[in-house]
């Protein structure tokens, strides 16, 4: 070690902060010239931490699930009252729901109807919070050999949680539907009117964009659009509700503020990422 | 009689004192990676990571020398989907700013150093708010800044009550040595 003179010394350590902090604005310009460079350096603090938040996954699971066990002994009664009628109601549905399917086989057999194949998908876990205060994105552990990629659109059980934007050798993130960065073509099914959703951090992404004369009506079932061909059509995605200040929200089908697996389908398709993705999607490896 | 114990000799009290001087860095690390396991609230890398820069900053500045802040501020960034470099610069500032006025706080309660903190978690807000407008070109809504500061300051006394157990033990382990 090469001995300093103590005043030498104390100049060094005044120095280093004001030098640390024009790295810092050093870093946001590289940051900002280079993207691929920063999501490069994010995937691979990804890759490298996986394994660790995959190993933790479990205890953290086994206590919420005690808590949800706990919550739930405390509503059983009411829980079984709307359980009952539910059921009820979906006993109606289901009833309506074969009749329509045996009418809907019948008139695909008079037109010689090809069906569509249903899509590929593989189911990936979520292991850790990959937003931060201004964004909502979450991170999936993905085995080493896996085939996800970029652009893939993810669903939890229910309904569609967002779409990935970035892909590394163990693990992805995946962008969720009310992130900022979000914009979502939508149809409203009550009057076949497309809107574009947009995320606002909260939980409840708002509506805009919607043709003249067509506002979302309150209840309104939103799904996905064809338009752009980002996303296909007729993905589940939430109901129209009503802010407190008039503007017309979706509620989302999926519980983004407690997913544990996700669904990613790969349509093939190729529409717009959001910004901070630079690269256009992958093309579908050849089988 | 019993007398003090007999001070550790070379190798093994160098390593004590690598391990106490490594200590916070390291822990500050593990807590954020810790804090991004998805709990429902979102938000919390950040908010772990600015206690942990604070607190070390006044009460024991020397473990947690300006490189090491750097490196935690890096780790944030990473972790959370801010633009790279803005959390470098926040945690950079307010380590800065906490080492400077050490003297002053150091000799106030908890509560009044909590209160401290709580005005540099504003500003640590606003100056994050500041970069991702800039850095990102459009205008963010504050809300979500303003949220970041309530989770961040109540986080604090939590944090700070197992911080101030372990400065504790290494102050006695180093009177000992």
């Amino acid at each position: 070690m090469i001995q300093l003179s103590i005043p030498l010394r104390q100049a060094l350590a005044r120095l280093t902060l004001p030098v640390l902090i024009a790295l810092a604005f050093g870093t946001m310009l590289l940051g900002k010239a280079d993207a691929l460079l920063a999501e490069r350096a994010r995937m691979a603090l990804a890759d490298l931490l996986t394994p660790i938040w995959a190993a933790l996954q479990q205890p953290v699971t086994a206590v919420r699930d005690a808590v949800q066990e706990a919550e739930s002994l405390l509503s059983l009664r009411a829980e079984n009252a709307r359980l009952r009628e539910e059921n009820e109601r979906l006993r109606r549905w289901q009833a309506v729901a074969l009749a329509l399917e045996a009418e809907n086989a019948l008139l695909q057999r008079q037109l010689a109807f090809v069906p569509e194949t249903a899509p590929a998908y593989t189911t990936a876990r979520v292991v850790a919070d990959g937003g931060g205060i201004y964004a909502r994105a979450v991170l999936l552990a993905v085995g080493p050999q896996h085939s996800v990629r970029k652009g893939q659109i993810a669903l939890d059980e229910r309904g569609l949680a967002g779409r990935v934007t970035e892909v590394g050798g163990r693990s992805a993130r995946v962008l969720l539907a009310t992130d900022m960065n979000s914009r979502i073509p939508v149809t409203l099914e009550g009057s076949r009117a497309r809107a574009i959703m947009v995320g606002t951090n909260g939980a409840r992404p708002r509506l805009q964009h919607w043709p003249e004369g067509s506002a979302p009506q309150d209840g309104d079932r939103v799904v996905t659009s064809a338009e752009a061909a980002a996303f296909p059509a007729g993905l589940p995605v939430g109901i129209v509700r009503r802010s407190e200040g008039g503007a017309p929200e979706v509620e989302l089908f999926a519980r983004l503020d407690r997913l544990d697996m996700v669904r990613l389908f790969d349509y093939g398709l190729g529409g717009i990422l959001p910004p901070e993705s630079v690269a256009r999607p992958e093309p579908r490896p050849r089988r | 009689m019993k007398g003090r114990p007999a001070p550790a000799t070379g190798l093994l009290r160098r390593l004590d004192a690598l391990g106490r001087a490594a200590f916070p860095t390291a822990a500050a690390a593990l807590l954020m990676v810790l804090a991004a396991v998805p709990t429902g609230l979102p938000g919390l890398v950040p908010a772990t990571a600015l206690p942990c820069v604070f607190f070390w900053s006044v009460f024991r500045p020397a473990t947690l020398p300006p490189p090491a802040v750097f490196g935690l501020g890096l780790l944030q960034d990473l972790l959370t989907f801010a633009p790279v470099g803005s959390g470098v610069l926040t945690l950079l500032v307010v380590g800065g700013l906490a080492t400077r006025w050490r003297r002053f706080l150091i000799r106030h309660s908890f509560l009044a150093v909590w209160l401290a903190y709580c005005g540099m978690a504003l500003g640590a807000a606003a100056l994050g708010w500041l970069l991702q407008t800039v850095l990102g070109w459009r205008l963010l809504p504050t809300a979500p800044g303003l949220y970041e500061v309530l989770l961040t300051a109540g986080l604090y006394p939590c944090l700070a009550g197992f911080l101030t157990w372990m400065h504790l033990g290494m102050t006695e382990a180093e009177a000992a040595a």
